[in-house]
């Protein structure tokens, strides 16, 4: 990376409150032996400033407790629970209505649980605003792509950014000494996030003007500006050629190796199955499997219920 | 959205993928006549722009000066009063631009901080009111408070509300304060309150420099406020609160999910268009002398909103240019004023159809840094000199 993007890591990373503070401090020269070999140099470097990158595979993350939701009369949600492991690729399958988005947005907070419960590292997202739940670390793309239209890419990202950061009106109006080293950071950080998922050379467009497979690239970038430990991405694929997914697919496992966990819905098999080191697969609001994706492959109940067509045909 | 239509391309290789992102996205240039200004604006160093300014800064202060027969309002009303008249709609309109151009909260009741911040400036300097009396200039910044506090009374409650609802909700919050200056006898009704204070200050002959039949200090002093309060939004709207405003407005759900505290912003917004409109609340109330309860009708809220739509909603240029158009048409062409909800309409309506971002559409920069991101942007076409910094990241862009 440039001259000034390797001193401005450590500069940002000062300020933080003084909890993480040494361990963040360190964090530039410690992040980088984590980084997989043969992946470039480390891109998001800016990002990694609060975020844990000693990854365990197999340390619990996200525990989701008897998750139960309701509308009206329609169990959405029936008692489902899971785990996801810090560092792994979950997939969540599911034919349409079984529940996947409803399971996103109880993560998320977009719905309240009836009953049942979500943790992250411990801490329950019952009971938080929505970005309170973000600070905490879950971040999700959207089905849909929702980006800030009149935004521009860069400016899109630093909102992801923002969720970090403390600045308010006070120290926006009288531009404080935080809310211009906040802004500096942000830059480089956001470009180094939009260099990562590909599409830096589009920082200064408008997000309305991108392509439908930017658009979805700079999704997962604004997630990823929130410095998430769990990223949820809901259907990254849906309307990509198979090229494109092809490409979606080394986007998501270099994010894992970026230290993220990833979970991921989506309809794709090829995708799933390629890319996903677990699957958990719902019915009608209920988990019915819960399994490597060779398993899940071979699972009479998952074919007979979700896939029910030869299994040859589907992957 | 608008990508239903430009859907994907099958397309055999990935390599042929990228390509189509890089063409696809060749910038769509953004329409309107002053689109080569704006680029020419936006491409020149901040100093530069500091510099260009300065005439343009120069022009405003000497305008009381430039009264003759196209532009001036005389005879039928004082240039200078037409002037400060102008000035004081165009601080509305940057207010209300805060609220209703940046977080997109659509406020019809407006008027209701104009009001309190004539109040305020009344009852704390008018002999008719019986309460402490403070210097006038000290009203300016205590107008800002009390109508801030009112923004954060009204907002608190009801901006869980959107959309529609939220309008209603304005409105009738509008009616109520100007229901509230009739009824109640401390506020005086019709009657009002009358020698509201100036700033101090006195020619060689003893007649106060700022007097009610002299608009050129008011006017002045009035856009001095309004420069400040030019280059404070300025602050707000490059920074992680423009920022906010500007994802409420595009995508509430999303910008919630982001981590923007929502709620918390959309009651600053408030405060801040709030404040924005006491403050020249207070300077209008100070150069008329006298306030009651007249004036503070539906009409004028619409008025207001219908400068800040007119100038561009969301740019803060717009709002002064719209702010002041709204007042100067009335004055100037006096023959017409009294149809001018009429013209009003009639020109929003044209406007609409023609060019519906107002007459300067809003780009707002939401990034003090934002030239730094052009380094990373590697331009392939010139051969800089510098070489270290700018070659890298662009080649490392295809990576993942």
């Amino acid at each position: 990376m440039t001259d000034s993007n390797e001193n401005q890591v450590p500069a940002d990373a000062a300020p933080e409150e003084s909890a993480t503070d040494a361990a963040s401090a360190e964090m530039p020269e410690g992040a980088q032996p984590d980084i997989v070999p043969g992946e470039d140099p480390p891109l998001v470097e800016g990002a990694e400033s609060e975020r844990e990158i000693e990854v365990e595979v197999g340390e619990k993350l996200v525990e989701v407790k008897n998750l139960t939701i309701r509308f009206g009369g329609l169990t959405a949600l029936d008692d489902v629970s899971f785990d996801i492991k810090r560092g792994e690729i979950l997939g969540l399958i599911g034919p349409n209505g079984a529940g996947k988005t409803t399971c996103f947005n109880a993560m998320t907070g977009v719905y309240k649980p009836t009953s049942g419960d979500v943790l992250l590292e411990g801490q329950s997202v019952k009971g938080r605003k929505q970005h309170q739940i973000t600070r905490l670390g879950f971040a999700r793309t959207f089905q849909n792509i929702r980006l800030f239209g009149e935004m521009t890419a860069l400016e899109n990202v630093v909102v992801g950014l923002d969720a970090r950061h403390r600045t308010s009106v006070p120290g926006a109006l009288l531009r404080l000494p935080r809310h211009v080293r906040e802004e500096k950071s942000s830059v480089d950080r956001a470009m180094a996030l939009l260099d990562f998922v590909g599409i830096a050379q589009h920082a200064q467009k408008r997000s309305r003007d991108l392509s439908y497979g930017s658009q979805r690239r700079l999704e997962i970038a604004r997630a990823l500006g929130t410095d998430p430990k769990l990223l949820c991405l809901d259907e990254p694929a849906a309307g990509f050629n198979p090229a494109e997914k092809e490409d979606l697919m080394a986007l998501i496992r270099s994010i894992r190796d970026e230290g993220y966990t990833v979970l991921l819905i989506e309809h794709d098999m090829k995708l799933v199955m390629g890319v996903t080191d677990r699957i958990v697969v719902l019915e009608f609001g209920k988990k019915i499997a819960d399994d490597l994706p060779a398993a899940i492959r071979n699972d009479p109940r998952v074919i007979a219920a979700y896939l029910g067509v030869p299994e040859d045909d589907v992957a | 959205m608008s990508t239903s239509s430009d859907g994907p391309r099958p397309l055999p290789t990935a390599e042929s993928a990228r390509e189509t992102i890089e063409t696809e996205s060749i910038a769509t240039p953004r329409r309107g006549p002053f689109r080569g200004l704006r680029e020419r604006w936006n491409e020149m160093s901040r100093p530069m722009q500091w510099a260009w300014m300065l005439p343009v800064v120069a022009i405003a202060y000497a305008l009381p000066f430039l009264d003759f027969f196209p532009l001036s309002t005389s005879p039928g009303n004082n240039w200078s009063i037409a002037l400060f008249s102008m000035a004081v709609y165009a601080l509305v309109a940057v207010g209300l631009n805060v609220v209703v151009g940046y977080a997109g909260l659509l406020d019809l009741g407006y008027v209701a901080f104009f009001a309190v911040g004539q109040y305020t400036a009344a009852m704390f300097t008018s002999p008719d009111s019986p309460y402490l009396k403070i210097p006038y200039l000290w009203t300016l910044p205590a107008a800002m408070v009390v109508a801030m506090i009112f923004g954060v009374v009204l907002g608190v409650p009801t901006l869980r509300l959107r959309g529609d609802y939220l309008a209603i909700v304005t409105l009738g919050f509008g009616e109520i304060v100007r229901i509230l200056a009739t009824i109640i006898p401390a506020m005086k009704g019709q009657v009002g309150f009358q020698n509201i204070g100036r700033p101090p200050g006195e020619t060689a002959s003893g007649v106060p420099i700022f007097s009610n039949s002299n608009g050129v200090p008011w006017y002045w002093l009035t856009i001095t406020i309004l420069i400040i309060v030019l280059l404070l939004v300025g602050n707000l709207e490059r920074s992680r609160v423009g920022r906010a405003f500007i994802a409420i407005r595009e995508d509430e759900d999303a910008a919630e999910t982001m981590g923007v505290p929502t709620f918390k912003y959309k009651v600053w917004a408030f405060a801040i268009g709030a404040s924005v409109g006491g403050l020249s609340g207070a300077l209008m109330a100070g150069q008329i002398g006298f306030v009651n309860n007249q004036k503070f009708d539906v009409q004028t809220s619409i008025l207001f909103l219908a400068a800040v739509v007119l100038g561009g909603t969301g740019n803060k240029v717009g709002a002064i240019l719209g702010g002041a158009i709204v007042a100067y048409i009335p004055l100037r062409f006096t023959a017409i004023a009294e149809y001018k909800y009429l013209i009003f309409g009639v020109a929003l309506v044209i406007l609409m159809i023609y060019r519906s971002q107002g007459l300067i559409p809003a780009k707002m920069r939401l990034m003090a840094y934002s030239r730094k991101a052009i380094e990373w942007i590697a331009p392939p076409k010139p051969p800089r000199v510098e070489p270290p910094r700018t070659s890298t990241p662009s080649t490392e862009g295809g990576a993942s």
